[in-house]
C-alpha cells in the first residue's frame, strides 16, 4: 500500500496555516446535516466532540464507563507543555518542536510534531477560559515547572491533578453541547466493530453494557479516541478498562496499525508488591526534579537505606548522566533502574526497585516547601505502601505507561480507511518512539479541539454522502460478527478465568517486549503467546449471560483482542533490528549500554496490513525525513 | 488474611436483592478492597457462581467510578480513602464486612454494587461550565487571577463525581456535588459571567432528579474521598439567592 501522509509542502512554519487554507469547508447550513461517531470520552474524544457540536455538527459520542468524565485521561498528574515562554528562559515554538522530535529519537514525523508545538499556546489559552484551575504565581499569572528532561520551564499543572482538571474542562464543554442537542451522549456503550461501506467508514456496531444490546449507528465519519494499549500487560498504569478493542478492530477492517512496539515505560511507578495485584500506580516523574535516585553500591546489600553510608551509595543516574542527573528522559531512566536491578543491586522485598530519596531536598529546601510542591504523591505513597517518604526513600520501579504507536494516521488524522479518523493516543503521529513528560495532554486536546474540527470538515466536503442504512448488510453482517464472538465467549465454559489467562499475557509481553528486547526472546514469545491464545478460546471461562451487565464478558473480548495485538507487538519490534526510545534491541547498543539507532535502514514508520486470518501481516513503511533536526545520537550525559 | 463479606447481589435494576455471605481466606494487608473483591470473584467463577459486579476504572482514587458502602460507611472507614486505595491493613484478621451500593432514590441499583449514577452528568449539564468555544480564547494570562481564589477553586474542582456525598446523607441531598461546581467555576473571574444562570439552572436540575435538600448534617463532608469542604454548599446557597433576587429585580 502506498502511504501518502499528506504533508504539505514549503516552510514548516507555515504548513498547517497553509493546509487550513487549501482544506474545504462544510456550509454552516449543511454541517447539520452530517452525522459524526465520536468513540471515547477523554481528552482526545471528549474535546472532538464537543467542539465538532459547537461548530455545528450532529454528534453521537460513545464511552464505556458509566459517564464521560471518567475517561483515563483523568488519571494523569504532570502537567500539559506550550511553548508559551512565559518564563522567559528561552522556550519558543521551535524549541519544543525540537526536544519533542529528539525527545521521540527520530521516529516522528516532523510536520505534525510543528504543528502540536504551535497549537500547545492555543490550548492552554482554552483551558484557561474554560476554568481550569491552574497553578498560578502571587501575581496572578500562570505558574510552571520544568517537567521529565526538559531544560525550561514550560509544563502548565493543576496540582497533581492537571489530567483531572483538564478532562473536566473538555467533559463540561462536552455537556453544554448535550444540554444544547447537539451531542447525543452514550455512557456504558461500548464499540465492538467498525462497519466499512464503499471503502469509507459509516458506522459501528455497539453492545449496551446494561442491556446488552448489540447496536448499530451510522455515521458520515467515525472518530476513535480510545487511548493506548498498554494493559496488554495486564500490569500497567493504564485504568482498568483501558483497552485495544476499537482500534484493534478498525485494524481488522483495514486500517493500518503503526509502530505497535513502541510502548513506554515510566520511571517513578510503585514496584509490585503481590501476585494479586491489579494494576501499578505511576507517581508524576515532577518527583525526579527533587528526589535523587540511588541503589546500594554493592550487591545483595540488605542493610535498611537509613544504614547504608554516603559512599556505600550509588547515585546511578547522576553518575551516567552528569548532564541531566535525574531528569534524564524516561526511557533512559527506565532502562538503567532495570540494569542496576539485574546487577542484583535492586532494593525492597523483590529487589525489584531503586530508591527515590528526598532527605538532601528536605535538608535544603525543608519539609513544608517539600509538602507543598509533593503532599498529595506523598500521601499516596504511605497509603499504598504503609511507608513514610518523608522519613525512608521512597522505592520506584518502572511500568507500562503509554503506548506511542497506534493507528496509522496522516497529517489530516485519518487513517487508510476514509472517514475513520484517530485521535489522541489511539494514533501513532507525534511522539515517535518515546514521549517527553506533560505531552500526552498537549496531544489529545492538541488534536480534539484545533486539529480534527478542521480535517473532518475537509473531508466531509470533499466527497458527497449516500445515506447509509443499519439494515444495509455491512451493517448486519458486522452485527453478526459480534452476536457470534459474544455468544462463542459464553458457551466455552472452560476452567480458567480471564484474568488469568491476561495475567499470563501480561508477563509474556512484559519478559520478551518489555522494557528490553532480543530475537530469541521475541521469537519465543509469538509462539508462546499463539499457544496460551488457543487455550483461550478452547478453556476461558464467562459466567453470566449476555442480556446483563456483564463484566467478565466486556473483560473477555478486550482480552481476546490484547492476544492477537500482543503477537503484532513482537513481530513489529522483532522486525525493527535496531534499538530507539523505548524499543530497545539487546542487540544494538553502543559499548556503553545506550540504544543504538539504524537510521538508514530503520528510518521509517512500521504501518501494519492485516491480510486476513490465514497470513502475516504485511509490513508497509512510510519513509521519515528530517529537514529541521538532524538526526543525532541522543547524549544526555 | 480471612474476611467475611456480606454482599448486596441484585441481578438487575428490577430485581429484588439480598445480602450474601462469602469467606475469602485468600487475602493479604497489603491489598485494596478492590483487589480483595478480584480475588473473591476469581474464587467465585472457579466455582461457576456469577461474580460480584462493582464499578472501577483507574484504581488510584481519581477517575470516581468505584464507590460502595462498608460497613454503614460509603468508601469505608479511612478519611480521605476511595475504596480502591482502602487496603485490607486497616481491617483485622476475620473481620465481618457489610458491602452495600450507594442508596438514593436518584441512584438505582443496576447491578449488585454499581447504581446509575447520570443524575450526576444532567446536573453539571444544566450550566456547570463556562461557555467558551474552542477558539474563542483570549491569552491565559489576560486575566491575572489571585492565587488564593485559584486555589480555593481548585479544593472544589478535586471532586470526583463518586457520590459518596448522596450515599451518605440522610437526605439523599446531592449538595456537595453541585455546590463545588458552583464554587469552582464561581470563584474564577473566567466563571462570572454565568454565575447567576448557572446557580439557578444547577439547583432547579438538582432538584428535578429527586435528591433532597440540605440541612447542614456534614455526612456529607466527612465521607467525601477529595475532602470537598461544606462551605461549597454555603456559596451554592449564596448564589442561588442572590440570582434570584437579581432576577427579580430585572
Amino acid at each position: 500500500m502506498q502511504l501518502d501522509a499528506r504533508i504539505p509542502s514549503g516552510p514548516i512554519e507555515k504548513a498547517w496555516d497553509k493546509a487550513r487554507f487549501e482544506m474545504k469547508l462544510v456550509n454552516p447550513a449543511n454541517k447539520r446535516k452530517h452525522e459524526i461517531i465520536v468513540v471515547g470520552s477523554g481528552l482526545a474524544g471528549g474535546s472532538a466532540a464537543a467542539t465538532l457540536a459547537e461548530l455545528g455538527y450532529n454528534v453521537k459520542c460513545f464511552c464505556f464507563q458509566d459517564s464521560p468524565r471518567r475517561a483515563h485521561s483523568i488519571a494523569a498528574q504532570g502537567g500539559i507543555n506550550a511553548a508559551k515562554n512565559y518564563q522567559n528562559d528561552g522556550d519558543s515554538i521551535y524549541r519544543l518542536f525540537y526536544d519533542t522530535v529528539k525527545g521521540g529519537d527520530f521516529r516522528a514525523r516532523e510536520g505534525n510534531v510543528y504543528r502540536l508545538a504551535q497549537i500547545s499556546v492555543n490550548i492552554i489559552d482554552q483551558c484557561v477560559a474554560q476554568g481550569v484551575p491552574f497553578a498560578r504565581e502571587y501575581g496572578g499569572t500562570l505558574a510552571n515547572r520544568s517537567f521529565g528532561g526538559a531544560q525550561v520551564s514550560r509544563t502548565f499543572y493543576a496540582r497533581g491533578q492537571t489530567g483531572q482538571q483538564l478532562l473536566l474542562g473538555a467533559y463540561q464543554a462536552l455537556e453544554r453541547q448535550v444540554d444544547a442537542g447537539r451531542v447525543r451522549m452514550y455512557p456504558r456503550t461500548e464499540m465492538l466493530d467498525l462497519v466499512v461501506i464503499d471503502g469509507c467508514a459509516r458506522g459501528i456496531i455497539t453492545r449496551d453494557l446494561v442491556t446488552g444490546a448489540i447496536e448499530c449507528h451510522t455515521g458520515d465519519a467515525v472518530v476513535l479516541g480510545t487511548g493506548g494499549y498498554g494493559n496488554v500487560y495486564y500490569l500497567s498504569t493504564n485504568a482498568k478498562g483501558s483497552n485495544c478493542t476499537a482500534i484493534w478492530r478498525a485494524y481488522k477492517r483495514g486500517a493500518l496499525f503503526a509502530n505497535p512496539c513502541f510502548t513506554q515505560i515510566h520511571p517513578t511507578c510503585i514496584p509490585v508488591s503481590g501476585h494479586y495485584q491489579s494494576k501499578l500506580t505511576l507517581m508524576s516523574e515532577s518527583l525526579r526534579n527533587d528526589g535523587r535516585i540511588w541503589v546500594p553500591l554493592h550487591r545483595g546489600d540488605q542493610r535498611k537505606p537509613g544504614d547504608i553510608p554516603e559512599a556505600e551509595r550509588d547515585y546511578y543516574l547522576e553518575r551516567r548522566y552528569p548532564s541531566f542527573g535525574n531528569l534524564v528522559p524516561r526511557d533512559v531512566a527506565s532502562r538503567n533502574a532495570k540494569s542496576v536491578c539485574d546487577e542484583e543491586r535492586g532494593v525492597g522485598e523483590h529487589g525489584l526497585g531503586v530508591y527515590l530519596d528526598f532527605s538532601d531536598a528536605i535538608q535544603r529546601l525543608g519539609v513544608e516547601k517539600i509538602r507543598e510542591r509533593y503532599g498529595n504523591l506523598f500521601e499516596m505513597y504511605q497509603r499504598i505502601t504503609d511507608e513514610d517518604p518523608y522519613k525512608v526513600p521512597m522505592r520506584i520501579y518502572p511500568a507500562i505507561h503509554y503506548t506511542m504507536g497506534g493507528l496509522w494516521v496522516d497529517y489530516q488524522l485519518m487513517s487508510t480507511i476514509p472517514g475513520l479518523f484517530a485521535i489522541g493516543e489511539a494514533n501513532f503521529s507525534d511522539h515517535g518512539a518515546n514521549r517527553l513528560g506533560a505531552s500526552a495532554l498537549m496531544q489529545g486536546l492538541s488534536d480534539g479541539y484545533f486539529i480534527l474540527p478542521y480535517t473532518i470538515s475537509n473531508y466531509l466536503a470533499s466527497r458527497s454522502f449516500d445515506k447509509v442504512d443499519a439494515d444495509r448488510t455491512e451493517f448486519q453482517s458486522a452485527k453478526n460478527d459480534v452476536e457470534e464472538r459474544t455468544r462463542r465467549l459464553l458457551n466455552t465454559r472452560g476452567s480458567r478465568t480471564v484474568d488469568s489467562f491476561h495475567r499470563e499475557l501480561g508477563k509474556l509481553v512484559w519478559d520478551y517486549c518489555g522494557m528490553s528486547r532480543n530475537a530469541p526472546g521475541l521469537e519465543t514469545a509469538i509462539g508462546k503467546i499463539r499457544e496460551l491464545r488457543e487455550e483461550y478460546w478452547r478453556d476461558v471461562r464467562v459466567m453470566g449471560a449476555a442480556e446483563e451487565i456483564n463484566q467478565s464478558l466486556e473483560k473477555a473480548g478486550r482480552v481476546a483482542d490484547f492476544f492477537e495485538l500482543a503477537e503484532l507487538m513482537c513481530l513489529d519490534a522483532l522486525e525493527r533490528n535496531e534499538s530507539c526510545g523505548g524499543h530497545f534491541r539487546e542487540e544494538y547498543q553502543t559499548p556503553d549500554g545506550e540504544a543504538l539507532r539504524d537510521d538508514e535502514h530503520f528510518s521509517y514508520v512500521a504501518a501494519w496490513e492485516y491480510v486476513g486470518p490465514d497470513d502475516g501481516p504485511k509490513l508497509n513503511k512510510e519513509p521519515l525525513v528530517f529537514e529541521y533536526v538532524h538526526p543525532s545520537q541522543r547524549s544526555y550525559k | 488474611m480471612r474476611l467475611i463479606f456480606h454482599v448486596w447481589r441484585q441481578s438487575s435494576r428490577k430485581a429484588p436483592g439480598r445480602m450474601v455471605r462469602y469467606e475469602s481466606a485468600a487475602l493479604n494487608p497489603d491489598m485494596s478492597m478492590l483487589e480483595a473483591l478480584d480475588v473473591l470473584n476469581e474464587e467465585l467463577i472457579l466455582k461457576s457462581e456469577d461474580p460480584i459486579a462493582f464499578e472501577n476504572d483507574c484504581r488510584e482514587g481519581i477517575c470516581g467510578s468505584c464507590g460502595f458502602v462498608i460497613n454503614g460507611l460509603a468508601h469505608g472507614p479511612m478519611a480521605e480513602t476511595t475504596v480502591c486505595q482502602l487496603t485490607l491493613r486497616h481491617f483485622r484478621d476475620g473481620q465481618e464486612l457489610y458491602l452495600e451500593p450507594w442508596r438514593a432514590r436518584p441512584f438505582a441499583v443496576l447491578r449488585d454494587l454499581i447504581v446509575d449514577r447520570s443524575a450526576f452528568d444532567r446536573i453539571i449539564a444544566a450550566g456547570g461550565y463556562i461557555s467558551v468555544p474552542a477558539g474563542s480564547a483570549p491569552d491565559g494570562n489576560t486575566i491575572p487571577v489571585r492565587k488564593d481564589d485559584s486555589d480555593r477553586a481548585m479544593d472544589a474542582a478535586a471532586c470526583i463525581g463518586c457520590g459518596a456525598c448522596v450515599a451518605a446523607c440522610p437526605n439523599a441531598s446531592a449538595s456537595l456535588f453541585t455546590g463545588a461546581k458552583i464554587s469552582h467555576l464561581g470563584l474564577l473571574p473566567q466563571g462570572l459571567p454565568e454565575r447567576d444562570s448557572r446557580a439557578l439552572r444547577m439547583v432547579a436540575q438538582m432538584n428535578r432528579e429527586g435528591f433532597g435538600q440540605c440541612t447542614n448534617i456534614g455526612e456529607c463532608e466527612a465521607v467525601c474521598p477529595k475532602g470537598i469542604r461544606l462551605e461549597v454548599i454555603g456559596r451554592m446557597n449564596r448564589d442561588f439567592l442572590r440570582a434570584s433576587w437579581s432576577k427579580r429585580e430585572r
